[in-house]
């Protein structure tokens, strides 16, 4: 860790002394460095907003699809295995490539670059979450269903007061691993347009010609991003372990 | 007793039950009373759990009728609706939801099954904890409690959903020896207060003491069924005579 900050650092650092670097593109100690990265920084906001919608989405339809996966039935066994065959398998550029510029021409509709965007992403996503989903619930024993039957609960009140709050304890890991994993994939959204971290990067190395410098800096904001959800996502995992006492 | 007195809450009439081709239960039939008293052993894998299982329909049976309460068991939601209603269930592992504490455990049946308002419900749950002398843990969850506390308080659970049978299904196999008897002790004051009670257990002092009726089953058949005075002198058969000698030799 500490050696790649050191490293981390030198890269930075050495080729500035050369000059054969130009910070003044990011230096926010002059006006155009300030905009630029005001620039940068203001796609921050369409990041989030796509990959919080889609992930919210996301774990809803993955949900939904995971428990005909749970059922005796072999035909909503089906439908389950089906979706989460198909869907896995395609790649999320295509995905999103697919509703932006197909979807709205077969179901004559007209999308926005943003719905387009969080629909992909949730769809390629809610595959994922299914199977994370109906795993989680599967390592529920059997006897938690026969207490919940036994005292006259329904099927979704078996759901949601029984399996579902003890599955979500189990799973939480996983679903803090596909809320990173949707903040990454949410930048190839930047070619359709969409105005988040990595389209802006691309536009501003358009006008100034240092892709070296703009796309450092846009890692770092993907790194600093992703490590404060990362914090975050533990946080709430302690407490819901704190608080469960199992 | 006299018949017309004792009106039969289960019938079970020649009920088989298959896993696969391996018949758990063989044209099994059973009478309960109202407020009766049964215990049913066995050795393990006869069907004892099976049977009663059938009983509540955790598990479902593949011929034969089963009728509680004047309402026959079939597959339809009102039949299962109803007999889920009126039987309450008591299992080996407890199976108490781990993320509740135990007044919610008691009351998330009445609220959400029964409809009823969190203040009443919480009043209800209280009486029975007292009932099973653990009011003092009402707001721990169920792994703070002993084996003997978190079986009582699943007693209790199922008493709030004021069921007219019990079904015990090795209530105590699963406690350490010296918390067998607070969980037997409990079941005998149920068993006072003249409620219908199925219980599979081999705590044949327990038996002895409560027990209007003994079945013994083995290879998934009744083999032997008779009052407690009866059976333990003079079993007719020699399976289950053989059983009661291995058992009570310890
Ligand atoms: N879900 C199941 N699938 C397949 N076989 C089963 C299933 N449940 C029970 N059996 C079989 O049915 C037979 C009767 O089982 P049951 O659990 O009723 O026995 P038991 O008398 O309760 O035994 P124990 O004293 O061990 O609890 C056993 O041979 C068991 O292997
Ligand atoms: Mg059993």
């Amino acid at each position: 860790m500490k050696k790649a900050a050191i490293w981390l650092a030198l890269i930075l650092v050495l080729p500035g002394c050369s000059g054969s670097w130009g910070w003044y593109v990011v230096n926010p100690y002059t006006s155009t460095g300030l905009t630029n990265l005001r620039f940068l920084a203001d796609g921050l906001y369409y990041t989030i907003l796509l990959s919080f919608s889609a992930i919210a989405i996301s774990v809803v339809v993955g949900l939904l699809i995971a428990l005909p996966g749970l059922s005796a039935n072999r035909k909503l066994r089906g439908i389950n295995r089906t979706y989460v065959e198909v869907v896995r398998a395609v790649p999320i550029l295509v995905l999103i490539l697919w509703v932006y510029y197909g979807l709205p021409q077969m179901a004559n509709i007209s999308i926005s670059v943003f719905w387009a965007g969080v629909v992909a992403l949730a769809l390629s996503d809610s595959a994922f979450e299914a199977e994370i989903f109906r795993a989680g619930i599967q390592s529920i024993n059997r006897g938690q269903y026969e207490a919940a039957r036994s005292v006259s609960l329904s099927y979704p009140d078996t759901m949601r007061f029984v399996i579902l709050p003890q599955a979500i304890r189990r799973i939480l890991p996983a679903l803090g691993n596909q809320l990173v994993y949707m903040l990454k994939m949410s930048s190839l959204v930047s070619v359709i347009g969409m105005q988040e971290l990595t389209r802006r990067a691309n536009e501003l190395v358009v006008t100034e010609y240092r892709p070296l410098e703009v796309y450092t800096v846009l890692v770092l904001e993907y790194l600093a991003l992703i490590l404060v959800v990362s914090a975050a996502v533990r946080w709430v995992e302690r407490r819901m372990r704190t608080d469960e006492r199992f | 007793m006299v018949a017309s007195e004792t009106r039969p809450i289960i019938q079970i009439d020649q009920v088989s039950k298959y896993f696969g081709d391996f018949q758990a239960l063989k044209d099994v039939s059973l009478e309960v009373a109202l407020g009766e008293r049964v215990v049913i052993c066995g050795p393990s894998g006869s069907g004892k759990s099976t049977l009663i299982r059938c009983i509540n329909q955790l598990e479902k049976h593949e011929s034969g009728t089963i009728v509680v309460d004047d309402v026959e068991l079939d597959d339809s939601k009102q039949s299962l609706n109803s007999i889920r209603a009126k039987v309450g269930m008591v299992f080996q592992q407890f199976n108490l939801f781990p993320h509740l504490t135990v007044i919610e455990n008691l009351t998330l049946g009445p609220i959400r099954a029964r409809k009823m308002s969190k203040t009443e419900a919480g009043e209800i749950a209280m009486r029975y904890l007292e009932r099973v002398k653990i009011p003092e843990q009402a707001s721990k969850y169920p792994r703070q409690l002993s084996g003997g506390q978190q079986q009582r308080v699943a007693i209790a659970r199922s008493l709030c959903m004021e069921p007219s049978i019990m079904l015990f299904d090795e209530p105590t196999s699963a406690l350490d020896p010296e918390m067998i008897n607070e969980v037997l002790e409990t079941m005998a004051e149920l068993a006072t207060s003249g409620m219908t009670m199925i219980c599979v257990t081999h705590e044949m002092g327990f038996a002895r003491r409560v027990a209007d009726k003994m079945v013994f089953m083995d290879h998934g058949e009744i083999v032997e069924m008779a009052r407690p005075d009866r059976f333990f002198e003079a079993p007719e058969s020699e399976r289950c005579r053989e059983f009661l000698e291995k058992i009570l030799q310890h």
